[in-house]
């Protein structure tokens, strides 16, 4: 028997990529610890989980992009990672928010959520990414089947559409920041939009042209039974 | 650098000793001075707001190191007896300057305690003379591009603008500052001098200020035509009326934990609310 090739990507990099998912954490944590944040720490811990959320999101919906492109399969190892890693920034921000801002006033909570937009749209995008990292382990997929697991996940879609416009309404004045998240997330679905317009287009041809071979052996039955 | 020389110049020399300390020590307690503990040099002079210099809160302790405050010109325009153009030294030298221990309230929910340095408003405004038909006061920042990395691109329309009703600037409260924690201003909290209307969202004060203009009529001003149903003329601190994206009601005190409760007119009810008696301040926001 063939000895089993080392698996690089299992024992390299995929630990390689977690340890670098973790530098983020890890940094806002040292930097909290010997006081290099600004005056406002928790603003700073807010402000950075969220735009960590919205960088891990935008990778991820990279991944597939890049992988056609590149051809390098193995990408597509490093998907579920990097996806659960935007859901742990998330939580993080989330947590800041219920904790530090709002000191567990789930009155004030329900309220913030329902009337502010930006907190609405910010909130529901959370919400929607839950049942994601929920349902990542491989055990949950073969339980729902891949069809079904496919159509859920493409909430990632509306996740970082709505991470978008909860950074875009919640700025002052400088919009240069959400706009470029707002860029990136626009060319990642409009990839997808693109291959899924293209892929039923040339179906709606092979249809078109069988169509077109049935009517055609009608119109010379004669031809056909001689 | 003549700001600094003309500020540090009235402080008594004792004063000159807080540049090594970190906390404030404070002096006699003036009339208008809050008891509150104040915040450290280093968190009022690396945590601010001045769009000019960029959009993050560290910007411009980083972009203004070498913005020249002098020579400076402060032109003095409009409704006022003599228009004239003011070098710095000769707008300042009839004042005894003064500390004035003043809470601040950022319109995004977080505040300071600051130990300004600088003389009331009320004696530069009677000093310039305006005329009986000045019922506005403007003021304008310095428009610098090649100073002011910030205003290279445009979120806000520059140069910025504010203003104030002639009662309001008259205010014993409101105050023109030149410095904070017995030093010359730095650059990033408005050198070489702003305007300090503790009573209002930090906004309203107007840093780096090269033009004084006395209006019949309100004045247009940079975040109220930026979003006017954000940021009203007045923009008087108020726990009751929320800022449209978020709430009004507590706010952090830089360097605190928990948050605390927003005061009407930031704590400062009893020396400004009777300038809004009959105004409906949830239309005059």
């Amino acid at each position: 028997m063939r000895e089993k090739r080392f698996d690089a990507v299992r024992f390299v990099f995929k630990p390689a990529v977690f340890l670098l998912c973790l530098i983020p954490l890890g940094l806002l944590v040292y930097n909290f610890f010997t006081d290099n944040l600004s005056a406002n720490p928790i603003s700073d811990i807010t402000n950075e989980t969220g735009t960590w959320t919205l960088r891990f999101l935008v990778v991820t919906l990279s991944i597939t992009p890049v992988r056609k492109m590149t051809g390098w399969s193995s990408l597509q190892r490093f998907r579920r990672m990097v996806g659960l890693f935007a859901f742990l920034y998330v939580s993080l921000h989330f947590a800041t928010y219920i904790y530090l801002d709002k000191f567990f006033d789930w009155p004030e909570v329900v309220k913030d959520v329902g009337k502010r937009p930006f907190i609405t749209v910010g909130f529901t995008a959370f919400v929607l990414l839950t049942p994601l990292a929920a349902t990542s382990f491989d055990s949950v997929m073969k339980w729902m089947g891949g069809k079904r697991w496919r159509m859920l996940h493409r909430l990632v879609y509306a996740c970082a559409t709505l991470g978008v416009i909860h950074y875009l309404w919640l700025v002052k004045a400088d919009t240069q920041r959400p706009l470029m998240y707002g860029a990136f997330v626009a060319v990642l679905l409009g990839y997808r939009l693109w291959v899924y317009v293209r892929n039923k287009a040339a179906k709606a041809r092979r249809q078109s042209a069988q169509n077109a071979v049935v009517p055609n052996s009608e119109l010379f039955p004669r031809l056909s039974n001689k | 650098m003549a700001a600094a020389f003309v500020a540090s110049g009235a402080v008594a020399p004792g004063r000159l000793l807080a540049h090594s300390q970190d906390r404030w020590s404070r002096g006699r307690k003036g009339p208008y001075d809050t008891d509150e503990e104040v915040n450290t040099f280093k968190e009022i002079t690396t945590y601010n707001n001045f769009y000019e210099f960029g959009t993050d809160k560290s910007d411009p302790a980083e972009y203004s190191q070498s913005f020249k405050t002098s020579p400076w010109t402060v032109s003095v325009e409009g409704e006022v007896k003599h228009p004239t153009v003011y070098n710095l030294e000769d707008l300042l030298k009839p004042y005894n300057m003064e500390d004035r221990i003043y809470r601040h309230r950022c319109v995004e929910g977080w505040s300071m305690v600051i130990p300004w340095h600088g003389f009331p408003m009320a004696d530069l405004i009677r000093r310039l003379e305006p005329t009986s038909r000045a019922k506005y006061v403007e003021f304008t920042t310095l428009l610098d591009p090649s100073q002011m990395p910030g205003q290279k691109r445009s979120y806000l329309d520059w140069p910025y603008r504010e203003g104030l009703r002639m009662d309001e600037a008259m205010n014993p409260l409101a105050f023109v500052a030149v410095g904070l924690y017995g030093k010359a201003l730095p650059n990033q909290n408005g050198a070489p001098l702003r305007s300090v209307i503790p009573w209002k969202y930090g906004f309203k004060c107007c840093k780096s200020i090269v033009r004084i203009r006395f209006v019949r009529t309100q004045p247009a001003t940079t975040w109220n035509e930026a979003a006017p149903n954000e940021y009203g003329f007045y923009s008087n601190v108020n726990p009751e009326v929320d800022h449209p994206r978020w709430s009004q009601k507590t706010e952090r005190r830089i360097g605190e934990f928990f948050k605390r409760k927003t005061l009407m007119f930031n704590g400062y009810a009893d020396q400004v609310a009777s300038m809004y008696t009959g105004m409906d301040l949830r239309k005059y926001f």
